[in-house]
C-alpha cells in the first residue's frame, strides 16, 4: 500500500514535460547517427537481402509466366521465415548492441551520463531510435519484397492482394517485422549493457531461439521466436534436420502472442534500465 | 544560480577490483578554485569521476551543494565536468556538439543556440564552430570541451587537466577564465600537472598520493604544517650581513645564506611566526631599509616536493 502511494506520488510529480523533450532530443541525435553515418551501409545491405532473391525470381518469371500465386506465396513465406531468423536477427543485433557499445568504443558515453537526463530515459530514447531505424529498414525491405513478389504476377497477383488474403498477409508480415525488431531490439540492447563483447551472448540467444521448441512450454514462452511464429501469416512446416528437433507446439492466439511479446520486451527493457543505473564509465577496462 | 554549500566527501573509498582508486577521503571544498595535485595514478581523476557520478564509491558518500548524481535533472543543472577523454561523438561540428548537449537539458532551439554561441565565443572558437571536430587541433578540441562544460552556466565546474595541449596564449586565456569563474563564487575544481600555473590561481589545494589525500587547505597553511622542512624566507635589505648576525643567535633559525649581490639573505627557520616578529624588532633596532620579504618555498611546487617528492614543475 505504501509502495502504491509512493508510485502514485512519483507519477504525479514526475517532470514528464522535461522527459518528453529529452526523449525527442535523444531520438534526434541517435536517428542521425543510425541513418546517416557511413557505418550504417551494412544495415542497408542486410535490409535489402530478401529483396534480392525475390527480385531474381520476379525477373526469371515476368508476368508470372513460370509460376503461380500459390508458389509466390510459398516463396515469400520461406524468404521471410529465413530472413526473420537470419538477416533481421543479425541486423537487430548489430544495430541495438551498438547503441551503447558504440558510445563506449568511441568514448563518448560520458557526455550522456553528464547531462541532466535520467539514465532510464536514455535507455528508452536509444531503444526507440533503434526501433524506428530497424522498422524503417526492415519494414521497407519486407514491404518491397511483398510488392515485387505479387507485383510480377500481374492480374492474378493483384487479385490475390486486393481481392483475397493478400493485404492480411502484408499486415501479418509487417506486424511480425515490427514485433521482431521490438523483441530482438530489447534483448540485444540489454545484452550490450551486460557483456563487454555481446557476440558470445548473442550466439547463445541465436541457439536458444533456434532450439527453444524442444524445451517445456513454460520456457518456450521466453523466446521471441515462439511469439513471432504464431503471428507469421503463412507458416511453413519445418523440414530436413530441423524437423527432427522441432516439437509441434500448440498454436497460440495473436491476442496472447502480441501482449506476450510486448510483456517480454518490456521486462527486458526494465532490466536494462535497472542495469544502467549502476553503470560506471571506465573506457580503459573496455 | 545555486550558490553556497560545499562539495563534501565523507569517508569515500573506491576500489577497481583489487586496485585502489582512492581511500578514506574526507574532504570539504568551499567555493573558489581548488586544485587537485598529485602524480599519475594518485586518484585525482577518480575523485572527479566520483564527484560527478561517472563512477560509484565502494564506500562512503559524496554530496555536491547538497545534491547527488542520483538526481541527474537537478545535479547536472549545476555541475559541469570537462573530462580528460579527448573524444567526441562521431561526425559532429563544434557547434553541434554543444547544441546537442544543451537540447538534452530540455532547452528550446533559440535558447540552446544563444548559449551555444556564447560558450563558443568564450573560448574564442567562433570561426571554427561549424567545422567538424575531427579536423580540430588538440588545443581546439580541449577548448571546445571546456565550452561544452560551461555552456549551461554551472555553479560547480570540474576540470580534469584542462591545460593539456593548449598553447601558451590559450593557457593564459583559460587560466584567466578560471580565475573569473572562481571570483564569481563558483566552485572550480582543477587537476593539473602544471603546478606553477595552478599555484597562481588556486584558493586551496588538495595534495594526493597513491589514492590518499595527504594535505589540503590554503597552500600557505599546508606549507606551515610541513615541520620537517624549515621554511625558507628571502629578505632583501641594505645590510643583510648585519641582519644575518642578529638572526644566528636564535634557535629557530637553521640557516642564513647571503645572496651573491650582497643585498639579499635567504633564511631557513623552523618557526616562521616567531621569525617575522623578530625581523620586525631587528629592522627597527638596526634601522635597516627593507626592500622585500617573501616566502621562498610555500608554493604548490615546493610543498608538493616536500610531501610527495618527484620532479616538481611537471609531475
Amino acid at each position: 500500500m505504501n509502495q502504491l502511494a509512493r508510485l502514485r506520488t512519483f507519477m504525479s510529480e514526475a517532470p514528464w514535460h522535461l522527459w518528453t523533450s529529452q526523449l525527442f532530443a535523444v531520438l534526434n541525435i541517435e536517428l542521425k547517427k543510425n541513418l546517416l553515418r557511413r557505418r550504417s551501409v551494412w544495415l542497408y545491405l542486410v535490409a535489402l537481402a530478401p529483396v534480392a532473391p525475390i527480385g531474381v525470381h520476379a525477373l526469371l518469371s515476368p508476368g508470372g509466366l513460370h509460376c503461380n500465386v500459390e508458389e509466390d506465396t510459398h516463396i515469400m513465406a520461406a524468404v521471410f521465415q529465413f530472413y526473420l531468423h537470419s538477416g533481421l536477427f543479425f541486423g537487430c543485433m548489430g544495430l541495438f548492441t551498438w547503441l551503447f557499445r558504440g558510445e563506449i568504443v568511441e568514448k563518448s558515453l560520458h557526455y550522456y551520463f553528464l547531462s541532466p537526463i535520467r539514465r532510464e530515459v536514455l535507455v528508452v530514447g536509444k531503444f526507440l531510435a533503434g526501433l524506428v531505424t530497424s522498422v524503417l529498414f526492415f519494414g521497407a525491405s519486407v514491404f518491397l519484397s511483398f510488392v515485387i513478389s505479387y507485383g510480377h504476377s500481374g492480374a492474378a497477383g493483384r487479385a490475390f492482394v486486393f481481392g483475397g488474403p493478400g493485404l492480411g498477409h502484408l499486415a501479418g508480415y509487417m506486424g511480425t517485422t515490427v514485433l521482431a525488431c521490438l523483441g530482438y531490439g530489447a534483448v540485444f540492447l540489454a545484452l550490450s549493457l551486460i557483456a563487454k563483447n555481446p557476440i558470445l551472448p548473442a550466439i547463445l540467444v541465436l541457439l536458444w531461439e533456434t532450439f527453444h521448441a524442444v524445451f517445456p512450454a513454460m520456457l518456450r514462452k521466453l523466446s521471441i521466436t515462439f511469439y513471432l511464429k504464431q503471428l507469421t501469416p503463412v507458416i511453413l512446416p519445418p523440414d530436413g534436420l530441423m524437423a527432427l528437433f522441432t516439437v509441434v507446439a500448440e498454436p497460440v492466439s495473436p491476442w496472447i502472442a502480441v501482449p506476450g511479446l510486448l510483456m517480454l520486451s518490456l521486462a527486458v527493457l526494465v532490466f536494462a534500465a535497472y542495469r544502467i543505473r549502476t553503470m560506471e564509465i571506465s573506457y580503459l577496462a573496455d | 544560480m545555486k550558490t553556497g554549500g560545499e562539495i563534501v566527501f565523507n569517508n569515500v573509498s573506491k576500489f577497481y577490483g583489487e586496485v585502489l582508486g582512492v581511500n578514506r577521503v574526507h574532504l570539504s571544498l568551499p567555493p573558489g578554485i581548488t586544485s587537485l595535485v598529485g602524480p599519475n595514478g594518485s586518484g585525482k581523476t577518480t575523485l572527479m569521476n566520483l564527484m560527478t557520478g561517472l563512477v560509484r564509491p565502494t564506500q562512503g558518500t559524496i554530496s555536491v551543494l547538497g545534491m547527488t548524481p542520483d538526481q541527474p535533472e537537478e545535479f547536472f543543472r549545476y555541475v559541469g565536468y570537462c573530462t580528460q577523454f579527448d573524444s567526441f561523438p562521431k561526425g559532429v561540428t563544434g557547434y553541434e556538439f554543444i547544441y546537442q548537449s544543451l537540447t538534452l537539458r530540455g532547452l528550446a532551439g533559440a535558447e540552446a543556440h544563444r548559449l551555444t554561441m556564447e560558450a563558443i565565443e568564450r573560448v574564442n572558437l567562433v570561426e571554427a564552430a561549424h567545422r567538424k571536430v575531427a579536423g580540430y587541433s588538440k588545443g581546439m578540441r580541449q577548448r571546445m570541451r571546456l565550452a561544452q562544460s560551461i555552456a549551461h552556466h554551472p555553479t560547480v565546474l570540474v576540470l580534469d587537466e584542462p591545460l593539456n595541449g593548449l598553447d601558451p596564449m590559450a593557457r593564459a586565456e583559460s587560466i584567466a577564465l578560471f580565475e573569473a569563474l572562481g571570483k564569481d563564487g563558483m566552485h572550480v575544481v582543477i587537476s593539473s600537472h602544471v603546478l606553477h600555473e595552478v599555484d597562481r590561481i588556486s584558493d586551496q589545494v588538495v595534495l594526493m598520493s597513491y589514492g590518499y589525500v595527504i594535505a589540503e587547505g590554503q597552500i600557505h597553511g599546508v606549507r606551515s604544517e610541513v615541520k620537517e622542512h624549515p621554511m625558507q624566507i628571502l629578505i632583501r635589505c641594505d645590510r643583510p650581513s648585519a641582519l644575518a648576525s642578529r638572526l644566528f643567535s636564535q634557535n629557530h633559525v637553521v640557516e642564513a645564506k647571503l645572496n651573491i649581490d650582497g643585498r639579499g639573505l635567504l633564511v631557513r627557520t623552523e618557526a616562521a611566526e616567531d621569525f617575522y616578529l623578530l625581523l620586525n624588532r631587528i629592522v627597527v633596532e638596526e634601522k635597516l631599509v627593507l626592500e622585500a620579504v617573501a616566502p621562498a618555498d610555500s608554493d604548490v611546487n615546493s610543498v608538493y616536493q616536500y610531501l610527495i617528492g618527484g620532479g616538481g614543475g611537471t609531475v
